[in-house]
Order: structure tokens, then sequence, then C-alpha cells
């Protein structure tokens, strides 16, 4: 009675249309026609696909993003948490300032980065020509760069805000406990406060991997995709495709392909999380018999 | 006892002063260049020393201010009918996806019934789909399958009484991108409710009930009041999304029902950008998240901490 609302509204406009779409991947399909009237195609589309060399650099460019967002992100975060987990006048103010980047639009992140990253205006080759360096090519070659630079900018919060809550909720004297019996704070971290983490820290990392996958709009604005191919992620190229060249039937199968890279990267990261989740569980046990 | 502050570093303060500068700086400096004539824009100076302008954000606002302007001819973003078009569909959204959300999220806490862990399960994955994904078959459904025929009834109705094509779909109407927002959102508010629900005493609950309430009561009387935190987060991070969404509401609106970020979008693609109305227009988007952040920043730091650590 309480889940049906919810139920009803998820199958029509989540489920059903998944399903739609894995039906309309077999077609030759384009925005004008219902799926019925579109002819049956097989696999054609994913086989197209597969040999499409622009699909695979897509593809590649994808995944080159989402590791170096997810990784700098991550070693990032979870270091400036392990810096300002202390007492400190302000904290709460610190932290407030450091969502306000989550909370903007996409687009307007983009904008705003656009202009720094602006060949002439720009603040940055403004900088570099006021100390005398020579001006970079911000959106030109470097442009996969600058587009991940930006994500760090807009993300990198998110996982100091959770991991920074995961600190302050350790038990207080197995850290304790440590530090009398001589620990060196590198010790602390890396023997005490990592392994505690980690099943928190896993599923930061499996958040922002998902997500890593979603960026569409940051760099639609800023690059549109180029130069060349450099950084249209499969996100853009599939909706290029089924928007500009109107091929629903590709641009679905694409989207299959999208959704069954993210399944098995949950499904391995979620098996990946039990066993750190036992593994954690079995150390705090362990420091708190000691203790 | 007063809270004690450990002695430190001036190094860290420094450290401290550049982070918060590295995360606020482009904020800060689009909030300036707003402000700046395009003249100032480009002539490059980052520093300080320029005369401050409104002219931007009038041109930006124009066609929803009374008076005429001199500089009219620049009057071409439709910022005001987009604005409350965004409006409109975020608040929709957010008040339908709340509702919905923590009434499911009650049921699969609080009752045990039949494939109550594929339901979980289900929201969970689902939460995962990027929209890019919903892109294409929301697209067709959308604009092909959900619609009123114009050979039925009500279809009839309408090409009588409006004329126009007479077949009315779901794409195009704010209706539309009100009701894939709420299903997007659903499984991340369902998700972050059930960590809060899980909290409320259930002695409570037993007692509304031993009282006389039915289940309807003890959920709007008893549940509701005390999950009101998790609520706040929950909202928030709707109306963002809902707020921020460009790709599916550009794929499902028409003219009159297009949103800001699509404005925005709009105006980076053409040939001469105008640095300063864009950047306005952006401040104007930015602000309403800007200001909840700064009201709500620790039910939105609860909202981001139940949803991790619960897994």
């Amino acid at each position: 009675m309480f889940l049906a609302p919810a139920a009803i509204i998820m199958a029509i406009a989540l489920l059903y249309p998944l399903g739609y779409m894995v039906w309309g991947s077999f077609r030759d399909w384009n925005p004008s026609q219902t799926i019925g009237e579109a002819e049956f195609v097989g696999l054609r589309n994913y086989i197209f696909l597969w040999n499409d060399p622009n699909f695979r650099e897509s593809l590649g460019v994808t995944l080159k993003f989402a590791f170096f967002v997810v990784t700098l992100e991550m070693v990032i975060g979870v270091g400036l948490a392990l810096l300002l987990d202390r007492n400190i006048r302000g904290m709460s103010v610190l932290r407030t300032l450091f969502i306000l980047p989550m909370m903007i639009a996409p687009v307007v992140v983009g904008l705003m980065w656009r202009y720094m990253y602006h060949p002439t205006l720009g603040t940055f080759n403004q900088f570099l020509d006021s100390v005398g360096l020579p001006r970079v090519d911000w959106l030109g070659d470097h442009a996969l760069m600058s587009v991940i630079i930006a994500d760090i900018w807009q993300w990198t919060p998110f996982i100091f805000i959770l991991t920074l809550a995961a600190l302050q909720s350790l038990p207080r004297s197995a850290l304790e406990a440590a530090r009398i019996d001589g620990a060196t704070p590198w010790q602390q971290i890396w023997h005490i406060k990592l392994p505690l983490m980690m099943p928190v820290l896993i599923v930061t990392c499996l958040l922002r991997l998902i997500d890593a996958f979603k960026v569409l709009e940051v760099i639609l604005v800023m690059t549109e995709g180029g130069p060349g191919l450099s950084t249209e992620i499969l996100a853009l190229r599939i909706s290029r495709t089924a928007t500009e060249f109107r091929e629903l039937g590709v641009a679905a199968a694409m989207s299959n392909y999208l959704l069954m890279l993210l399944m098995l990267l949950t499904l391995a990261m979620f098996a990946y999380t039990r066993i750190q989740e036992m593994r954690a569980a079995r150390l705090r046990a362990q420091i708190e018999e000691e203790g | 006892m007063a809270q004690t502050y450990e002695k430190q570093n001036p190094a860290f303060f420094v450290l401290l002063a550049v982070l918060i500068f590295m995360a606020v700086g482009p904020i800060a400096l689009m909030l300036i260049n707003s402000f700046k004539l395009d003249v100032d824009i480009i002539s490059g100076s980052t520093g300080l020393l320029f005369l401050p302008t409104i002219q931007n954000y009038e041109t930006a606002l124009c066609d929803v201010l009374p008076y005429e302007l001199d500089h009219l001819d620049f009057c071409a973003v439709k910022f005001g009918g987009a604005f409350i078009n965004s409006l409109i569909i975020a608040l929709i959204s957010t008040a339908l996806t709340l509702v919905i959300g923590c009434m499911a999220a009650y049921a699969l806490v609080r009752f045990k019934f039949m494939g109550r862990d594929t339901a979980s399960f289900t929201t969970l994955m689902v939460r995962m789909v990027p929209p890019a994904v919903l892109l294409v078959p929301v697209f067709g459904l959308w604009n092909n399958e959900f619609c009123i025929d114009r050979d039925t009834m009500v279809g009839e109705l309408i090409r009588d009484t409006f004329g126009g094509r007479g077949d009315v779909c779901l794409a195009g109407t704010h209706s539309g991108i009100i009701l894939i927002y709420v299903a997007m959102n659903l499984p991340f508010v369902i998700w972050i409710l059930q960590s809060f629900i899980v909290q409320v005493p259930q002695q409570l609950e037993e007692a509304a009930r031993m009282d006389g309430a039915g289940p309807f009561q003890v959920f709007f009387l008893v549940v509701l009041p005390l999950i009101k935190p998790g609520l706040a987060a929950a909202a928030i991070f709707t109306f963002r999304v809902a707020w921020n969404e460009y790709l599916l509401a550009s794929a499902l609106s028409d003219r009159d029902t297009k949103t800001v970020p699509i404005l925005i979008v709009n105006n980076m693609s053409e040939f001469n950008v105008e640095w300063g109305v864009i950047m306005a227009t952006g401040m104007l988007l930015a602000i309403p998240p800007i200001i909840f952040t700064l009201l709500a920043s620790r039910q939105i730091i609860t909202g981001m901490t139940a949803g991790a650590v619960k897994g």
C-alpha cells in the first residue's frame, strides 16, 4: 500500500523505458517512428558498434576519465580528511564551504571552467602570462586533463566530507591505545584508521565511480566532446547519436553496452565490499578485545 | 564544558586558506565577472579594478522587467519564462518524490512482505542508470508512445478545442519532465530515508497503534516528524538534481517548457559568447542551491553520510 506509488512510477518511467530500450536496440529506429514501425535488424547495431573505431575511442576516453577522476579524487579527498581530522575552530564553516561546488549546476561549473581555461581571457593563462611562463592550450591538446581537473574540483569535496565523517566516528579508544603504545601518526593511519574505514571508502568509491559515468553537462559545455573525439565520453556520444544523428537504435545499443559495463563494475565492487566489511568487523572486535 | 582546540602549526592555517580559496575561488570569480561589462572582461584585467554594473543581470532578466531598456537589442535571453519553468518543475518533482519516496522507504523498512529484498535491490540498481542511458527510451516513449491519440475521444476533444495536431504527447509538457525526475530521484530518496527510518524506535509506533491509530496515522503523525532531518536532506538533493539537470530537460522540453540550464548551454554554443550575460545567468541559476547549502549544510552532510555508511 505504501510501496505502490513508488513502484508504479518507477515501473512506468524507469523499468519500462529500460526494457523498451533493449527492444529498440535491435531495430533500425529513428525518433519519428514508434518502435513497432522500425525495422528489426537483430544484432546489427551491436556488431556495428563493436567494429566502430569512434565508439571504441569514446569507450576508452570514458574509462580513462572515470579512472583518473576516481583515483585522484579518492587520494586527494582521503588525504585532506586525514589532514583536517582535528579539533579546529570553524570546522563546520569549512565543511559548508567545501560542499558548495557540489551543489552548483554542472552546466554552470562547465561555464566557469570554460572561462578560466579560455586561451586569452582565462584566469590560468593570465596567471601564466604574469609570471612569464608560456600559455597552455587548456581545452586543446590537454582537453581531457582539463575536464578531469574540473571534475576533481567539483567532486573531491564529496569524498572529503564522507571520509571525515567516517574518521570522526572511529572508536576513540583504539586510536588512544595505539598512541600510548607509541605508534607513529603514519602507522596509526596505515594500520588502524584506513582498515577500519575501508567499507565506507569502498562505498564512496563505488558511488563516485557510478557518478563518473554520468558526467555529461560539464564536458558538453566546456569542450562539446572535442577537439576531435578527445573528450567525447560515452554519455555525450549517446546523446549526440540520439538527438543529432537521430539513430535511436544505435544509441540504444550503445546505452546497453554502457549499462552492462556499469553493472559488472557494481557487482564486482559489491562483492569486494562484503569482504572488506567482514575484515573491518574482525579488526574492530580484535581492538575491543585488547582494549 | 567548552570545546578545547589543539594548537596548530601556522603552516596548517596557510594550507587551510589555500584549500578554501581553491574551493570557493571559481565561484567568486564568476560572481565578480557577472558584474563586469564585457569590455572589462575582455580587456583581461583579472584585478578588482572595474566599475561594477548590474547591466548583465538586467539583460539576463530583461524580458520580465516591466520597463523598456536602452540595450533591448541584447534581449535575446528569455530568462524569466525559463526561470519559472525551472521552479515549477523542481518544486513539484521534489514534493512528489518526497511523499512517494518516504512511503516506500517506510514500507521497505517496517513491513515484511514477499519480494522485499528484490524491491530493495532493484532500487539500488536503478540508482546507477545514467541519465544519458535513459535519454534514448524516454525520448522515444514520451514522443511517440505516451500520447493521447488524436483519434480517441480525449484527443479529439483537445483538437477541437485548442486546434493543433490533436495528439498530445508527454514530451514538451511540464508533467513529462516532472515524471522522469521523480522516477530518477526516487531510488536515492528511498535509499537515504531507509537509514533514517530504521532509527525510529519501534515502541513509539506500537504505542500509537495501541491508542488506536491506523497505519497511515502512525506514519504521518509519528514517523514523519521524527525523520525531519532526513526529509530535509533528501529534499535538498532532489531539488538539486531537478534544478540543475540539463540533458533530459533539453530532450523533453519544447519552446515553452525550457529550463534555465538549457538557456545557458544554448548561449554557450553560439559563436560570439557574451561572457558577462552568461555569467549573470549562471549566477542566477547557482544562487538557490548556494543559499540552500549555506542554510542546511548540517542536513546535507548528515544525508550524504547516512547514504554512504549504510552501503
